[in-house]
This record gives structure tokens, C-alpha cells and sequence, in this order.
């Protein structure tokens, strides 16, 4: 009974719903102390008194000069420091550490920081700081504009959005064996250990990190956690106790990493039988104050720029600059939902221009196997954007529809096609080298993986590929804890990459295993000869070829293709416009889970429908003003109505049974789809969050 | 202060504005409810006060003195729900879980589809996109009217 | 961060007369009604006040009835008995309409009219039902009872005129001579603070009262005299555009509160009748 394209148990179902499920504020340790971050309260400046108003007995303190090896939180650019060391660059910044056994105590503690303010630079189109600019070129975008007959300009803005995982970021540090162990809701152990390692001066042996079950992450948890892991830690190395460090919700709201804030434009030549002739794309990120993560995200963003479309001249040219304000960083989709957003919005107006039908003016342009990106990368078989995008219409009887609505006062319907690159970007997966362990057991086999199951299923399915591809029950597979003492380096669980790409080394691991087993069974050949263990580790598949100095080429391995359909109703007297209906069409590659891959769908649509209407962060002197559940609003039950889901299979491959990462896809689709329901609706609104201030100030279209 | 909780009696020395959720992660070591905002806006912290769905993060242990306090760890007579959020994609990350089972269990078998949404609206998912929560629900009563038994409601016993 | 609780006094009354007799010979002492505005305080560690007194467990202060042709509800009525209430669903329907905005079921279970009252915020989502009933609020203290307009009661900015040694004991609201309607503009559908909200009264003289547009919940009366006298609908607006004075903050800004204020009167009038 094969276990892939099955619906079996989520591994860790039933400790969820009975509550047995441990998360790492429910953990108490003996001895343990528990830590509180003390902050900056302006956005830049010199801080030029420290004062500790409290009586310090019992509290242990930290600051940047109890940093044993290098202040700097260790990612791509190593420029943001842990705490800050006499400068701020950002309101919330860290700058001391408390921790005490009594956690009245350290709330009540009280400290006061006297600064030299600066002046700070809020708005990025001001930023004379630049982390990353890079330009994608295909043809000449002259003789494109030269050919068009019309040609459309837009500018499309896209703000902060925050992750919002139910839990917190939380961490617990241990110092013992001379070194650290660090227990956390993360998504990246071995990202917190590199972190550590750098931080605190000890060799990789000394470190050890250990992913508790974490309650989401959708990107907040892929860096963010090296900051507040080195920070117990530095608090643990001190008090030589455990140190429980856990954010309460307004903390992490104010302080973490949220989705880079963007301003995109697009200029467009079309001829007038709607064919794209040249594209022209404008990409401003807001990074925050620190590097972080915006390279990547830059190039994720500026890769997915121009839509699924098929065009000789283009260029997209992109920079992510500095802002004092905290640092962005990775949320499902990482600069693709934002890029995408603008594409599919400018595309709506592109065919209103032409007169032409959004569906007609998508169908003449949309990629078909055979056709290259902009990155010149030839596409596959695989791809699937012209059967996505007819399911979707046909599905939500759209032409239909857009008739029957455009009668119907404030009512109106939009849809968004859109792509997403699984893996990592260009020579990403190559540099990661993931390395994956299957271990035979007596009962059958255990993955070895520091890839995390963070809500979306990954043990379960991984568990599942390797049941199948060792031919196994699924029930005799067990998934070793995230634990970077006993597992290999698989890279980050990020980019869609996990079921795709570590599944795939899986796969392998378990084909090489049942070929050592021959005609026996795990259980007897374990009984006869005991145990042993395969490895692998990521190998490129062939044919993909990347040139990042001229950023070129094969850009990702596959690329998943979603087509959203959105109806919406816009309330003639407080302009609230509400998703009515909603069709989401997916290609996956293969189902390797049905429960599983509409939890994606549906979990992704919904965050892109809170994305497009509902999620604003108001920011005030440099950080977020609105960081309480009541003000910044995610959709509850009754904001979302019933989704129709449609999965469609075009197998990948390099996929495991021809899975396609999906994590993200579901995240592109639904601001531009609503975007052009409100349009429909007469609403021209090019900004999302597309709030009821803002429809109320829209001008009009004509429908 | 004296109060019944998952139908035990217990004896707790606490100051009466503790929050009750305090009281049982902390002092009854109950950990199964969680704290996600401590505004009363996500519903992860979700008990059953007196067979009603509450906020534990916003009551104070004297409010519960004397009452029966349900938690996801004292559930009875809801495993049909419970397993069926695992096999429907109820669950994901598992965080808002233990709120939305409790929550659910108080719905009556004769609240329509389209109720349940109010129903639930106190309950924050980030992972599901509630679909799969809703199709959980829906199983569940499928299960227990073919098997010709209504559930508890109001959890707990 | 959390304040610390074990710097909070609580004061356990046995009764209301016990209550009474603590806020008078105690104070300075804040009820505790169902908390569910409280302790958002307490959890952000903005709470200023370290002084309690537990309403919860007094009975005196539960219940809905008519006494004298009023309709009389206790300051402890949570939002769930009011939805569920035949009594409020026949005399003061957009009661239960209001109620039903409230949170959600775990902040309905718990959240009281004395609470909506007494914190006073100009959000308060049943306050501009009370307002346009012109019901009064019924005062208790050892002295005995008062009522007060619910109109004057409040004098400002979460300011009202209840002494420290007085507790909102109940509502009590007239017979309402008129359909009834109530709207709230949320930032979302459910669990929502209001941006706009209005409850208002078809009578012969109208009667429409507005949060969230003001420091406290308003009553229009220039408006109401405008739609009495069969004024166009547009000089209707443009009076409560002069009546109410929203402001820009973290939910929404002046320029949508006007609007949407303007356009919920002319739907009030169409739906009416």
C-alpha cells in the first residue's frame, strides 16, 4: 500500500490535539532562569548612558562587551550586530540582556538608556544605502518599445506584513559540555548554530541546537532565531544556568523581521493585438537596517518580476536599500508575492488599455514549454501556466461571471496567474550542499534530516518518500528530532525546498538502502546484520546551468504555477470589500500528501487574502505602532469565505515521484486577483493592503 | 483558593489576579494551553469555564474559584473531533489546536455550516486558512451520527 | 511586559452592600467586572491602576427585566445573555445587534455592560445604543440609588460623572418609540474595534447616537432636528459632518470616519423607512 499520494497520519497529529505536544515555553528546566531583551527607543543615534535602576541581586546582565567571539549575527553579510555596541540603528534594536530566576523581578526591573539622536532615514526612496542592486537583462528593451504600439506605466506598492505564527519566538539556552545547547521554535538549525558558533567563539562541536515542536514560521523563524538563541545563550554563558527567553506577542511584533516593504514600476510595450514586447521593471526593497536576508529576497523578487509571461526585451532592475527601521527578513514567498503582485495588477491595466480581456491578453503571452525567462532559462515540460490558467477560468465560470458582475454595483471579479521557483535561487542549492541520512533500524528506518516540521508536514512526508522508495509501511518510518548533534546539515526549511529537494536526497538514500537489503526485509536484515546507514547529499540536476556574475540561466530547478480567481463585494457605504468567492488552482508537480498540499493552498491563500486586504503595519518614529492582535488584523473565520481548490498534477522530473515545492506558491496569487476584483468592481487601487481608506480615496474606473 | 479542574479537585496558593492560564501551565503544569497574544484576540489559550468557552489569558484565578475549569488535557467524549483534525488537516503547526478543539467541542450538533464560522471567529489559525478545521468539525458529526450517539457537549465530565 | 501581579490588591466584598461600603471606606478602588478589558492592560503592562474590587460573584448586579415599563439590565449582563435574551430581542433589538459585534464567544461569555460602560472608551460598542434609547444608568452607593441620563453621563475622555464611591449598578432603558438600527464598521468581520459605529432611532424625532467619532459616544442633535423636520438627507449629512469630530489613529483616520458616518445616516434613513 504505498504511502505517497495517501492521506496517512500526520506524524505528530495526536500529541497536537490532545495537548501533549511540547513547544518551548512549556519546557521548564531545573534551575532555570528566564531572560527579558532591553531595547532602543529611538531609530538612530549614540547610545551615551546606560542606567540599571534596580537592585541587581540576583539578575545577571549582558552586553555587547560579554560577547566572547564576534558581535555580529552570522548570515550572508555579516553587519548586524547581536547587541548593540554603543550605536543604534533602529527602534528596538537590542542592547542589554537581564535574566533572573524570578520573573516579577525582571519585569519589574527597570533600565533607562540616554542616546544622541541622529537623524534616521524612514523612507527607502531617501536610502543612500544600498545592500543589493542587480539588473536581469534579456534582448534590448529599445528595439521592445520600438515594436509596441501602446505602451503602460504603473507604480504598484506593497507595505510590511508579519508573519504572525501563532507562537512566539522563544528559545531555551543550557550551557553544559563546555559549550551550549540551544532549544528553540526555529526553522534552521543549523543557521542558529553557524550563528552561535560565531558569536560565542566555540568550535561546531560545542554547539548544539535542537528545534522544539515549533508553532509556525512562514519565514520569521529562519533568522530571526539566531539573534534571540545568541542571546539566551550569551545569558546562559554568564548565570552558568538555563535561560528561558521568550517574547511576548508585542515584542515580536515590534521587534523581529516582518515581509520587505516594496515599491515596483512597471513600463510595458504592447502591441495592439496584445503581445508583450518589451518589459520594463523597477524594483525598490525596503531591507530594514541590516542586510539580513535582502540580497535573496532581491533576486527571488526581481526573478519573478515580469509574470509568467513571454517577452524578448526585458529588464528588471533592482535594489533592496537601508532604512532605520528593524530589520526585514523572509515570509513565504520572499520578494515573489510583492514582484507578483505588481506584474499581475499592471497586467489588468494592460489589457483595460488595449481593450482586450485580462484572460485573452494573459493567454497570448503566457509561457508554454519551450519558451525561455528572462533569465533566459528554457522551460520544460513542466510548465504548466497556460493549463493553470484555463482551469482557473473555466473553474470559476470567470467570462461568465465578470458579465454577470460588472451589472452588479460594487461587485467584481479578478484573477492573478502566477509561477514560483522551488529551491533555491540560481547557484543556491549547489553552494548549500544538503546532506541527508537514512538510518536502518530494527523496526524499519529513521530519516536524518535537519529539515523541520514547522506545521506544514515535512516529517510526515518525507517519512512518506522513503516508505515508498525503500518499500516500507509508512508507520515503520520514523523521523529523527531536528537535533544538530545527530543530524546532517540538510539546509534551511525555506524556499519550497524541503519535500523537493531533501526529499529528493531521501529518495536516493532509501533506493541505495533497498538495494543493500536485497530480497530481506529491515527487520531481518537488521536482526542478521545489524544496522548501517546511507548518506547523501544535494546533487545538481543535469542540464541546470546558472552564471551569477551575469545572472543568467537556470534559475531554479522547476517552477510551480498557481492561477487565483477572486470575487469580491465592496460595501457602497464603508467601502469594506470582502473575497465573496474564491478558486485556487494549483500544479504541484504530484500530491505527495492530498491533506498536506491543500493545507499549503488554503493556509497560503489565506495569508495572500490578509495580504490584499486586511494586514497593515502602521509605522510610527521607525517601528511598528499597531503591534497588538486587536490593530493589526489577520483574517479570523469570518473574514474568508469557502475556498475551491483545485490541484493540478505536471510531474517535475528531478521531483520525488515528480513533486514540485509548493510552500510558497499559494502566497503570489490572491493581492493581485482581489487588486483586480476591486479594479473590476471600479475601484483603481495599486497599493495592498487595499483597506476601505483606501478604496474610499480611489479614483474611479470605468467598468 | 479551591477549583475543579479536568473534573480533579485542586488546592492552589496563588495571588486571586493571577491569570488562570498562569495557574495552569505554571503552577498545575497543564501546558497544553497556550499563550499566543495576551490580548484575548487569538483564542489559543481557550478553556471551557463551567462548560463555556473562555479566554484564560484575561481571567483571573478568582473568577474560576469554585467553578469547573476544562482543558484540552481533560477533553472526554470529543475523539471523534480530536482525531478528526488530525485526518482532515485541522492541524498543522498545532499551536492554536488545543483552543480551536475546545472551542469547537461547545458548537451543537444543530448550529448550521455557516454559523460554525461565528462560532469560531474567536479562534486565530495562520496555518490552515480554517478550511481544514472546518472540514473536521464537519466529519466529526458525520462519524457520531452514524454512529447514533450525540457527543457531550460542553466537554468534560 | 506583564505587570506584576503580585503588586495588585484585590478587595473580595461578600455583597453589594459589602461593595459599597469598601469603595466608600477603601478607595481608591477600580471594579473588576469580566475583565476582558482589564487584563489586556494588565498583559502590556500599561495598567495604571493597583487597586481592585471583584464584582464577578454579585448577584444583586445579574439579571434582565421589566420593572415600571423599563427595561432594566444588570451591570453584570454578559454579551451572550443579551444575545440570547427574548426580553432584549423584542424591547432593544439593537442591543443584541451590538452585542453580537462584541469579540467573539470567549469574549462574549465574559464581557459585561457594566464593563462597556465604565471603561468608557468612544469605541464602546454598546454606548450609542444607550445613548440613542436615552436610557440612564443607574448609580449605587450607600446613600442609595441615582440615575443618570446616559447622555450626561459621561463628561470626557473615559471621564464620567460616577463618583469613586459609586458603582454602575444597572441600565435601565425606556420603551423605544421607533424601529431601531445599529451598524459597526469594524477593521475586520469579527473581533474588531470599531472605526465608525452608530446605533440611531426612527421616531418622530430621530434619535442617532455615534462612537468612535468623538472623545466619548455623541448624540447629534442638530441632525436629529434636521431629519425631524423632513430635511433633505444631504443637509442631514452636512450637519453631523459639523457634530462629530473624528480623528486619524492607528485603526483608521478622520477623513473615512466622516464618510462612512455620513453614509450610515443615509443608509439609517433609507432602512427605516
Amino acid at each position: 500500500m504505498p504511502a505517497v499520494g495517501t492521506p496517512v497520519p500526520r506524524k505528530e497529529g495526536l500529541d497536537k490535539v490532545t495537548g501533549r505536544a511540547r513547544y518551548t515555553d512549556d519546557v521548564v528546566l531545573p534551575g532555570m532562569l528566564f531572560g527579558r531583551t532591553i531595547r532602543a527607543t529611538i531609530p538612530r543615534g549614540r547610545i551615551t548612558g546606560v542606567h540599571l535602576d534596580f537592585d541587581p541581586h540576583g539578575f545577571t546582565v549582558v552586553d555587547a562587551r560579554d560577547i566572547p567571539g564576534r558581535n555580529v549575527v552570522a548570515l550572508i553579510v555579516d553587519d548586524q550586530p547581536c547587541l548593540a555596541d554603543g550605536r543604534v540603528s533602529h527602534t528596538e534594536e537590542p542592547v542589554l540582556l537581564l535574566a533572573h530566576a524570578d520573573r516579577e523581578a525582571l519585569l519589574g526591573a527597570t533600565v533607562r538608556l540616554d542616546y544622541a539622536a541622529e537623524p534616521a532615514v524612514l523612507d527607502p526612496r531617501a536610502s543612500q544605502t544600498v545592500f543589493k542592486e542587480l539588473t536581469i537583462q534579456k534582448g534590448c528593451l529599445d528595439d521592445g518599445f520600438g515594436s509596441a504600439d501602446v505602451v503602460v506605466e504603473g507604480e504598484y506598492r506593497t507595505g510590511h506584513q508579519e508573519q504572525l505564527y501563532i507562537e512566539p519566538q522563544g528559545v531555551i539556552a543550557v550551557p553544559e559540555d563546555g559549550g551550549v545547547t540551544v532549544y528553540g521554535s526555529l526553522q534552521c538549525p543549523y543557521y542558529v548554530h553557524h550563528a552561535l558558533s560565531v558569536l560565542l567563539a566555540l568550535p561546531p562541536e560545542r554547539v548544539r541546537v535542537v528545534q522544539l515542536e515549533t508553532g509556525g514560521g512562514f519565514g520569521g523563524k529562519e533568522d530571526y532565531p539566531s539573534i534571540i538563541a545568541g542571546h539566551a545563550a550569551l545569558l546562559a554563558l554568564k548565570a552558568n544556568r538555563p535561560v528561558k527567553l521568550v517574547y511576548d506577542r508585542l515584542e515580536d511584533m515590534r521587534a523581529t523581521t516582518k515581509r520587505h516593504p516594496a515599491i515596483v514600476r512597471h513600463r510595458t510595450g504592447v502591441t495592439r493585438d496584445g503581445r508583450l514586447t518589451a518589459i520594463d521593471v523597477e524594483v525598490l526593497l525596503d531591507g530594514g537596517a541590516y542586510t539580513t536576508l535582502s540580497p535573496v529576497v532581491l533576486s527571488r523578487g526581481a526573478l519573478h518580476a515580469t509574470g509568467p509571461y513571454r517577452c524578448d526585451h526585458v529588464r528588471v532592475h533592482g535594489r533592496v536599500v537601508q532604512t532605520h527601521t528593524p530589520p526585514n527578513g523572509a515570509f513565504r514567498g520572499f520578494g515573489a508575492p510583492q514582484t507578483q503582485f505588481a506584474a499581475e495588477a499592471h497586467m489588468d491595466r494592460v489589457a483595460a488599455a488595449l481593450g482586450l480581456d485580462p484572460v485573452a491578453l494573459r493567454e497570448r503571452n503566457v509561457w508554454r514549454p519551450g519558451d525561455t525567462t528572462a533569465t533566459g532559462q528554457r522551460l520544460g515540460p513542466d510548465c504548466s501556466a497556460a493549463d493553470v490558467l484555463r482551469v482557473a477560468v473555466e473553474r470559476s465560470r470567470y467570462h461568465e461571471r465578470r458579465g454577470t458582475l460588472a451589472g452588479r454595483p460594487g461587485a467584481g471579479i479578478g484573477l492573478a496567474l502566477v509561477f514560483h521557483g522551488a529551491g533555491f535561487t540560481g547557484s543556491g542549492e549547489v553552494k548549500l550542499a544538503s546532506r541527508a541520512a537514512l538510518q536502518l533500524t530494527a523496526t524499519g528506518a529513521r530519516i536524518r534530516v535537519a529539515s523541520t516540521e514547522i506545521g506544514q508536514g515535512a516529517r510526515t512526508v518525507l517519512a512518506q518518500v522513503v516508505a515508498d522508495a525503500l518499500g516500507i509501511a509508512y508507520d515503520d518510518v520514523e523521523v529523527a528530532e531536528a537535533d544538530t548533534r545527530f543530524v546532517p546539515d540538510s539546509g534551511p526549511t525555506v524556499a519550497s525546498r524541503t519535500s523537493m529537494v531533501v526529499g529528493r536526497i531521501l529518495q536516493g538514500c532509501a533506493v541505495r538502502m533497498r538495494e543493500r537489503l536485497g530480497d530481506l526485509g529491515p527487520a531481518d536484515y537488521h536482526a542478521r546484520h545489524g544496522p548501517f546507514e546511507v548518506e547523501g547529499q544535494y546533487v545538481r540536476p543535469a542540464g541546470l546551468d546558472w552564471d551569477e556574475a551575469a545572472y543568467r540561466g537556470d534559475a531554479y530547478g522547476c517552477y510551480g504555477y498557481a492561477c487565483d480567481v477572486v470575487e469580491v463585494a465592496i460595501d457602497a457605504d464603508t467601502y469594506e470589500a470582502r473575497a465573496t468567492a474564491v478558486t485556487t488552482v494549483h500544479d504541484v508537480g504530484r500530491v505527495l500528501h492530498p491533506v498536506l498540499v491543500r493545507g499549503q493552498i488554503e493556509g497560503g491563500t489565506v495569508q495572500g487574502l490578509g495580504y490584499a486586504l486586511l494586514e497593515e503595519v502602521a509605522m510610527r518614529d521607525g517601528a511598528m505602532a499597531n503591534a497588538q492582535l486587536t490593530n493589526y488584523v489577520i483574517p479570523t473565520t469570518a473574514d474568508v469565505p469557502p475556498l475551491d481548490v483545485v490541484v493540478l498534477e505536471t510531474p517535475y522530473v528531478e521531483g520525488p515521484f515528480g513533486a514540485k515545492g509548493v510552500g510558497e506558491l499559494p502566497m503570489d496569487a490572491p493581492a493581485a486577483a482581489a487588486v483586480n476584483a476591486i479594479r473590476h468592481a471600479g475601484f483603481d487601487v495599486r497599493e495592498v493592503p487595499a483597506t476601505p481608506e483606501r478604496l474610499s480615496e480611489a479614483p474611479c474606473v470605468s467598468r | 483558593m479551591r477549583l475543579s479542574v479536568n473534573g480533579t479537585a485542586v488546592e492552589v496558593d496563588v495571588h486571586p489576579l493571577a491569570r488562570l492560564l498562569d495557574v495552569l501551565r505554571e503552577t498545575l503544569g497543564l501546558t497544553g494551553t497556550k499563550e499566543g497574544c495576551g490580548e484575548g484576540e487569538c483564542g489559543a489559550c481557550t478553556v471551557l469555564l463551567d462548560g463555556r468557552p473562555v479566554n484564560a489569558c484575561l481571567l483571573p484565578v478568582a473568577h474560576a474559584e469554585n467553578r469547573e475549569v476544562v482543558t484540552i488535557e481533560g477533553l472526554r467524549g470529543h475523539e471523534a473531533l480530536q482525531e478528526a483534525f488530525v485526518t482532515e488537516g485541522g492541524t498543522q503547526c498545532g499551536i492554536c489546536t488545543p483552543g480551536f478543539v475546545l472551542a469547537a467541542s461547545t458548537i451543537g450538533e444543530e448550529v448550521a455550516p455557516a454559523a460554525i464560522r461565528e462560532a469560531l471567529a474567536g479562534n486565530l489559525c495562520r496555518c490552515t486558512g480554517y478550511e481544514g478545521i472546518y472540514r473536521a468539525i464537519d466529519a466529526a458529526r458525520r462519524a457520531s451520527r452514524e454512529a447514533g450517539s450525540r457527543p457531550d457537549r460542553g466537554g468534560g465530565r | 511586559m506583564r505587570t506584576v501581579v503580585s503588586a495588585l490588591e484585590l478587595g473580595r466584598p461578600r455583597g453589594l452592600r459589602d461593595a459599597l461600603k469598601m469603595l466608600r471606606d477603601e478607595g481608591p478602588l477600580t471594579p473588576l467586572a469580566g475583565c476582558t478589558d482589564l487584563y489586556v492592560l494588565l498583559n502590556a503592562g500599561t495598567l495604571t491602576e493597583r487597586r481592585f474590587v471583584d464584582l464577578w460573584p454579585l448577584d444583586e448586579l445579574r439579571g434582565m427585566a421589566e420593572r415600571d415599563g423599563f427595561l432594566w439590565l444588570g451591570a453584570l449582563t454578559t454579551y451572550r445573555e443579551i444575545i440570547a435574551s427574548p426580553l432584549v430581542a423584542r424591547r432593544l433589538p439593537m442591543l443584541a445587534a451590538a452585542a453580537r459585534t462584541v469579540g467573539a464567544a470567549q469574549v462574549q461569555n465574559r464581557g459585561t455592560l457594566g464593563g462597556n460602560i465604565g471603561n468608557g472608551s468612544p469605541a464602546g460598542d454598546t454606548l450609542p445604543v444607550f445613548a440613542a434609547a436615552d436610557a440612564h444608568v443607574v448609580l449605587a452607593s450607600l446613600d442609595g440609588e441615582r440615575r443618570v441620563p446616559f447622555t450626561a453621563f459621561y463628561t470626557g475622555y473615559r471621564t464620567s460623572v460616577r463618583r469613586s464611591d459609586e458603582l454602575i449598578a444597572a441600565v435601565e432603558v425606556p420603551e423605544v418609540d421607533g424601529r431601531q438600527w445599529y451598524r459597526k464598521v469594524g477593521t475586520r468581520a469579527a473581533q474588531a474595534i470599531s472605526k465608525v459605529v452608530m446605533a440611531a432611532v426612527r421616531a418622530p424625532t430621530p434619535r442617532v447616537a455615534l462612537g468612535s467619532v468623538a472623545p466619548t459616544v455623541v448624540r447629534v442633535p442638530h441632525t436629529e432636528a434636521l431629519l425631524a423636520r423632513a430635511a433633505p438627507i444631504e443637509e442631514a449629512q452636512r450637519a453631523l459632518l459639523d457634530e462629530i469630530h473624528p480623528i486619524d489613529d492607528l485603526r483608521s483616520t478622520a477623513a473615512y470616519r466622516r464618510r462612512v458616518a455620513a453614509n450610515l445616516l443615509a443608509r439609517f434613513w433609507t432602512d427605516t423607512a
